[in-house]
């Protein structure tokens, strides 16, 4: 006997099976994130702005350093220190006076360089408003399990941040592409840093959730340079930067730091102005935020379990054959003079042209002078 | 007069209409509408089996069978097919005489428990919707779960990577061509309804791990803890690469053959045991296998050795990782139950309808909160221009996610999982657009500096004359009033 029954399911709790699992759900939900992205902007250009390039390139260092691969990294450099003309050490950006340190690298990869950088591109960054052409390389493509650090240094202001002299971000504008990015759900969670004069006005429009936003100085102060190297003639570092990369060197991908020493980095009396930070927009107790979490990429792992029992032999793969019949064909270089052609040249016939507009004018003239001179009824001597 | 309307005009941002009321709509349909009305059609068998007929898309055969049939070994009561099909063996209590309802009383929560199993729940629904609706840490399972999934894509693309970090003492011959086609291609053939899919494969030469195995002597071995196991993929990720074609996400699963000096080379749980497969996996990233071929050689073998390698094996372990990486859970199922082991395209039928429909009701939730932040953020945001295309893609968007959810609801789950891709490509295209960035951001201590300097003096002398009208009329009315009197 047939029967058609027609069931409509409502909730029904799996009963939880829990058993690799258990190990390893200690590890997910302290941080809820799978993967790393990190966007560093450097938006000042000239020469005697050197330190915001160093400042950069050493947070870009560090990070790699923790582990970000360099395809979860976008690099905005406003200008080419290292490659300047007035660089007295070529290829070199340097974060500690006396050239101890090299944070440029031989692996240094800028996604957007020069005047790529700008508030409308690093924007559509963010939000993901990208032209279709871009490549990979150049956009951010996080998805909800991504922790994103931004760190932005520059000249600032109170409410805004100066890119390539020439415009502005405001917190606003600022806040508003945060925002964007919550609804698509384009982070996990947010580290914001910003190294620059009054860089607390910058966070303090933010009012999506997960964001935990640090600066080097508060509304009214500003921040102030490192030190400068006699050799190369500029600042090499501002502060809060410097004593950042200091604290990240002692960090190592295992490393169980959290977001309270971080804090702590660089006080009134290193700094000369007060670094300020704000978590009330941040889910988690900070201090249960590690460091590795926006800083390194440490991998979630379960171990597999199960295996599928495959015992089909390997089918051949038949069309390699043809393929290689019809590649066959040989390849040659094309020839770079055309040799043949020069050596056994017989002189062109030129194709007549009409007179050039030089030559016509310049017989129009004659023209005109002769006909203003003896009038027009000269004009059958010529016809 | 001339002047206000034309200025209005020329500073207005040409704005294409937009559906906002059925946006709205859309974004208070309730997540309970969207489930399947499930077709189950129970077949009572009593002497012998009908011909298997195929069971279409999204519905379920359960075969039930007496308590005395020889189908199904002795402990097992329940049988769970490869495609769609289960068989159910009735209990003793059951006699043939009792009514149609009784015996249907009897056998639902029988059903039920089959339909936990083959089917989808209320935590398949949370999983796929796992990027809103952010569960409390009650359900640790399905946490897990929906962290290792790949978000649902138009694509991906796989990457097959062979590590060798010492050409000098093996050389390692592959045919992946030949085991992608054998292997893996069933299944993606049988998954193409939900992705494209795109394969490459590599072989790295000289990539370390990075993590220092410990040497165990009781094993002879060494091993790896699964401490360090998440330390070994970054060094490795710098090296691998990507067909950076497009911005799908991409699969990798590297196959690793340890050197000559740290062979054999195990992986060891957290309870110190082996794992029998060798291998592990990284949510939402790929998998890591390790292959030893120590015991392919003698210690006398000259270098360096030419081995091959196993395909079956190293593709059986992959292909399980592929399943739980694009959501093909395996089945918890309890005892008394047995589930066809998995074919030889390594996805059965059901688990295939329950991928379909979970990844149709991720795709129908995204549209529709994309949608409407959209709808949201255009109406915030008054300066930002609407083209007529977004307007356009914003409106097809719609009409998919209203078929979409009409064919959830009647149960046709191919052109649900369909209307809901073209639902989510129409949307992400309108929310991704290049022209929608509001660069104009003016604040409105802007605007009054801007317009402050430019009508002030103008204004100046129309104010004074529109004074000195005004006390015109009033003087020229009173002089009337005066002669009037």
């Amino acid at each position: 006997m047939k029967i058609l029954g027609l069931l409509s399911l409502l909730a029904t709790h799996l009963s939880a099976n829990s058993v690799n699992i258990e190990e390893n759900a200690g590890q997910f939900f302290s941080s809820g994130h799978t993967n790393n992205w990190a966007v560093l902007v450097c938006t000042s250009r000239f020469w005697f702005n050197y330190r915001h390039v160093a400042n950069t390139l050493s947070v870009y260092r560090s990070v790699k350093r923790l582990g970000i691969p360099d395809s979860h990294i976008v690099l905005m450099l406003a200008d080419d220190m290292a490659c300047n003309h007035r660089n007295p050490k070529p290829a070199t950006v340097f974060s500690h006076k006396n050239m101890e340190l090299n944070v440029y690298g031989d692996d240094v990869e800028v996604d957007y360089r020069g005047y790529e950088v700008t508030v409308e591109n690093f924007l559509r960054v963010l939000t993901g408003r990208l032209p279709p052409s871009t490549p990979r390389s150049k956009r951010l493509l996080s998805d909800d399990r991504s922790n994103i650090l931004i760190y932005l240094t520059g000249h600032g202001g109170n409410g805004f941040l100066k890119f390539q002299d020439s415009e502005e971000i405001s917190n606003v504008e600022l806040a508003d592409a945060f925002q964007q990015m919550w609804q698509k759900r384009r982070y996990n969670e947010l580290l914001f840093i910003i190294d620059t004069c009054q860089g607390a006005s910058m966070y303090e429009r933010f009012y999506s959730p997960n964001l935990m936003a640090l600066a080097s100085s508060q509304v009214g102060e500003d921040s102030l340079s490192h030190q400068p190297d006699l050799a190369i003639g500029v600042h090499l570092m501002d502060r809060y930067t410097f004593y950042l990369l200091e604290f990240l060197e002692d960090i190592h991908p295992a490393s169980k730091s959290n977001m309270n020493d971080l804090f702590k980095v660089c006080p009134k009396s290193q700094c000369v102005s007060t670094p300020g930070h704000r978590t009330d927009l941040f889910l988690r107790d900070p201090g249960s935020a590690l460091i590795t979490d926006f800083f390194g990429s440490v991998r979630k792992v379960e171990i597999t379990m199960e295996t599928v029992n495959l015992t089909d032999p390997i089918e051949q793969v038949e069309q390699n054959f043809v393929n290689e019949d019809l590649q066959k064909e040989s390849y040659s270089y094309v020839d770079q003079l055309p040799v043949s052609e020069i050596i056994h040249q017989k002189p062109k016939q030129k194709d007549w042209h009409p007179p050039d507009g030089f030559i016509l004018g310049l017989w129009t003239l004659i023209l005109l002078v002769f006909f203003k001179t003896y009038g027009m009824k000269h004009l059958k001597h010529i016809f | 007069v001339v002047g206000v309307p034309l200025w209005w005009k020329t500073t207005e941002t040409y704005r294409a209409w937009l559906p906002v009321s059925q946006i709205n709509e859309l974004s208070n349909l309730q997540v309970c509408s969207c489930f399947l009305l499930l077709v189950i059609c129970v077949y009572i068998i009593y002497l012998s089996l009908h011909t298997l007929s195929e069971c279409p898309c999204g519905s379920l055969v359960v075969y039930v069978i007496p308590e005395s049939s020889s189908l199904l070994p002795q402990d097992v009561d329940v049988y769970i097919g490869q495609r769609r099909t289960a068989l159910l063996r009735i209990g003793g209590q059951i006699r043939v005489g009792k009514t149609l309802d009784l015996l249907l009383a009897h056998l639902e929560p029988r059903i039920k428990q089959v339909l936990q199993v083959m089917s989808f729940s209320h935590t398949d629904i949370t999983a796929a919707l796992s990027d809103r609706v952010r569960l409390s840490p009650g359900n640790k399972e399905s946490i897990a779960d929906s962290m290792r999934t790949f978000k649902s894509s138009p694509g991906y693309e796989i990457t097959f990577s062979l590590l060798n970090p010492d050409p000098k003492s093996h050389r390692l011959h592959w045919d992946i061509e030949g085991a992608v086609q054998t292997y893996i291609q069933p299944l993606l053939t049988k998954l193409a309804s939900v992705a494209n899919f795109s394969i490459d494969s590599q072989t790295l030469y000289y990539a370390m791990l990075g993590v220092n195995p410990r040497f165990d002597s009781s094993l002879g071995a060494y091993t790896l803890s699964p401490d360090s196991l998440a330390h070994m993929i970054n060094p490795v990720e710098a090296r691998l690469g990507s067909n950076a074609a497009s911005s799908n996400p991409v699969l990798n699963f590297l196959l690793y053959v340890p050197d000559a000096q740290h062979s054999p080379l195990h992986i060891h749980d957290s309870k110190k045991q082996e794992v029998p497969t060798n291998a592990f996996h990284s949510p939402r990233w790929g998998g890591i296998m390790v292959y030893n071929v120590d015991g392919f050689y003698g210690p006398e073998a000259v270098f360096p050795v030419d081995l091959n390698i196993n395909m079956a094996k190293v593709m059986g372990v992959f292909l399980a990782q592929l399943r739980l990486l694009l959501g093909v859970q395996s089945p918890n199922a309890p005892s008394g139950f047995l589930v066809a082991p998995c074919s030889r395209t390594g996805l059965a039928d059901w688990e295939l309808d329950r991928l379909m429909w979970s990844r149709s009701v991720e795709n129908v939730a995204t549209a529709t909160t994309t949608i409407t932040s959209l709808a949201q953020l255009l109406d915030q945001i008054g300066n930002i221009v609407i083209n007529d295309n977004i307007a356009e893609q914003v409106s097809s968007a719609v009409t998919s996610l209203q078929l979409a959810v009409a064919e959830l609801e009647a149960g046709n789950l191919r052109f649900a999982l369909q209307y809901s891709k073209e639902a989510i490509l129409a949307s992400e295209r309108a929310f991704f657009d290049p022209s929608l960035l509001h660069l104009l951001y003016f604040p409105d201590d802007q605007k009054f500096a801007i317009y402050i300097p430019l009508f002030l003096p103008m204004c100046v002398p129309i104010l004074l004359s529109l004074l000195k009208i005004v006390s015109d009329a009033r003087q020229k009315r009173r002089e009337k009033q005066a002669k009037k009197d």
